[in-house]
């Protein structure tokens, strides 16, 4: 049976790791290359590598840091942050990512999706998507979170499938940073709108979430956090226990 | 020294790294004379069947690739790359492989029930058959690797040594004398993927049978 992914996210700006709490006041954790090592040592699944970095000095610093990371941790690798052509794609697939987030790049340029999964492949391209409660339905936003495009997100993410997107990763500016659950009614919807694996994000405050998240939604592949996990207020050996006692499948490591 | 087969398909920096990680020296490499001298030979792969085997033909790679594992020369094949072991495919049309392994290779979506999602994607256990590899010879049943593919190889059971559970027992790796494959990949496969490896870097020179 295919196991629940347990994916920890660092968002990485200029060679640290920061995590900030509703997108604002971003706190220094920890050496990404140390903490990759450490998540992959104690059973993350999969790892996500944001780039907030906005200089070309910044953006050299990730990838070397990258490579470092691919070098010596073995398991899947998603990056994303200022991915906006399918050269960004090659600059990030060479020093060892094997999946690549795109967010604004593609409210941008919508068929960067397609030009991307054509090249290679829908598995390696990860829709992710900021979203936003607004008047009532669902917004995406651009921006890291700062812009409302004004489109409807469900709308976005089944058109982002049909183009090849792989992997959907829904993040709830609304739960994001609260740490009160994920957002069980967004991720719903979007379970019932696409057939592509749903990585959950934003809200993960207790192991009680995850198991929350898994039971109710059997649609969702993945649980995805930050700080909950950087901070240690979650081991994930612990929790990964945790939702085996509740039946929901989990990789176990040595 | 351990050839890793170089011919335009899939980003082969974690398979080189993983190898240096047990210390294995690796070539990455699309040169016949070079595959020809390798003590092993790592074929990986990703994307479509069709496409793949057409570039090593065209680049005279499957034969060299044939006669090394005539010759007993271990051979090890990843994702696409093992897929492309066997007789032929099914994705999008019918294409010839390699055809060192007796089997066929067909899309996942006619044997598991409706509503799985495809590819199947992520972490899942092994289930070891009667018919045991020496690449798994340090895992326990029930290991989790990672897989991502939406086709798999039928028709081969008497080489399959390992298959994992998706709705219904798909082939997840496999063993032909000194011919090898694995479904999903060894190198995003942990510190299990990395014994499968090093099991392979001890596999010794034997005949196809």
């Amino acid at each position: 049976m295919i196991t629940k992914r347990i994916i920890p996210c660092l968002d990485v700006k200029n060679g640290r790791v920061v995590k900030g709490v509703n997108f604002q006041g971003l706190n220094d954790v920890s050496s990404p290359v140390s903490l990759a090592r450490y998540y992959s040592d104690v059973g993350a699944d999969e790892l996500v590598f944001y780039d907030i970095t906005a200089s070309a000095e910044g953006r050299a610093l990730f990838t070397d840091i990258l490579r470092e990371v691919a070098s010596t941790i073995f398991i899947p690798l998603t990056v994303g942050g200022g991915i906006n052509t399918v050269d960004d794609f090659d600059r990030v697939l060479k020093c060892g990512a094997d999946k690549v987030s795109v967010n604004s790049g593609a409210i941008r340029d919508p068929d960067l999706i397609g030009r991307a999964a054509e090249k290679y492949g829908s598995q390696c391209v990860v829709l992710s998507a900021d979203i936003k409660r607004v008047d009532g339905s669902f917004h995406v936003f651009a921006k890291g979170g700062r812009e409302d495009t004004g489109m409807e997100a469900i709308e976005w993410i089944r058109s982002g499938v049909e183009r090849g997107a792989g992997e959907i990763v829904v993040n709830s500016m609304d739960t994001d940073g609260v740490r009160k659950g994920f957002d069980l009614p967004l991720l719903q919807a979007v379970c019932d709108a696409v057939s592509v694996p749903v990585i959950a994000s934003g809200g993960a405050g207790s192991i009680e979430d995850f198991v929350t998240l898994f039971n109710t939604l059997p649609g969702v592949d993945a649980g995805l956090a930050a700080s909950v996990f950087h901070y240690g207020d979650i081991p994930i050996p612990v929790l990964k226990a945790e939702l085996k006692k509740n039946h929901i499948p989990v990789r176990e490591v040595e | 020294m351990i050839a890793i087969i170089d011919y335009g398909v899939g980003n082969l920096f974690s398979l080189r790294s993983s190898f240096a990680m047990i210390g294995a020296e690796t070539v990455v490499t699309g040169d016949p004379e070079i595959i020809r001298g390798a003590e092993r030979i790592v074929l990986p792969g990703v994307g479509a069947f069709g496409d793949a085997a057409e570039k090593l033909r065209e680049a005279g790679l499957a034969a060299v690739i044939k006669e090394r594992a005539a010759a007993g020369t271990p051979l090890l094949g990843i994702c696409l790359g093992m897929q492309l072991l066997f007789d032929r495919s099914y994705e999008f049309g019918e294409f010839e492989g390699l055809g060192l392994i007796p089997g066929e290779i067909r899309p996942i979506a006619d044997r598991i029930p409706a509503g799985l999602k495809i590819p199947h994607i992520g972490w899942n256990a092994l289930h070891m058959t009667a018919a045991p590899s020496p690449i798994l010879k340090d895992l326990s049943d029930g290991d989790c690797v990672y897989f991502v593919h939406s086709f798999s190889a039928v028709s081969c059971d008497p080489y399959v040594s390992a298959t994992t559970g998706y709705g219904a027992e798909l082939t997840a790796a496999v063993r032909r004398g000194n011919v090898y494959g694995c479904q999903f990949h060894p190198e995003k496969s942990g510190k299990i993927g990395l014994k499968i490896l090093r099991a392979f870097c001890d596999t010794e020179v034997s005949a196809l049978c």
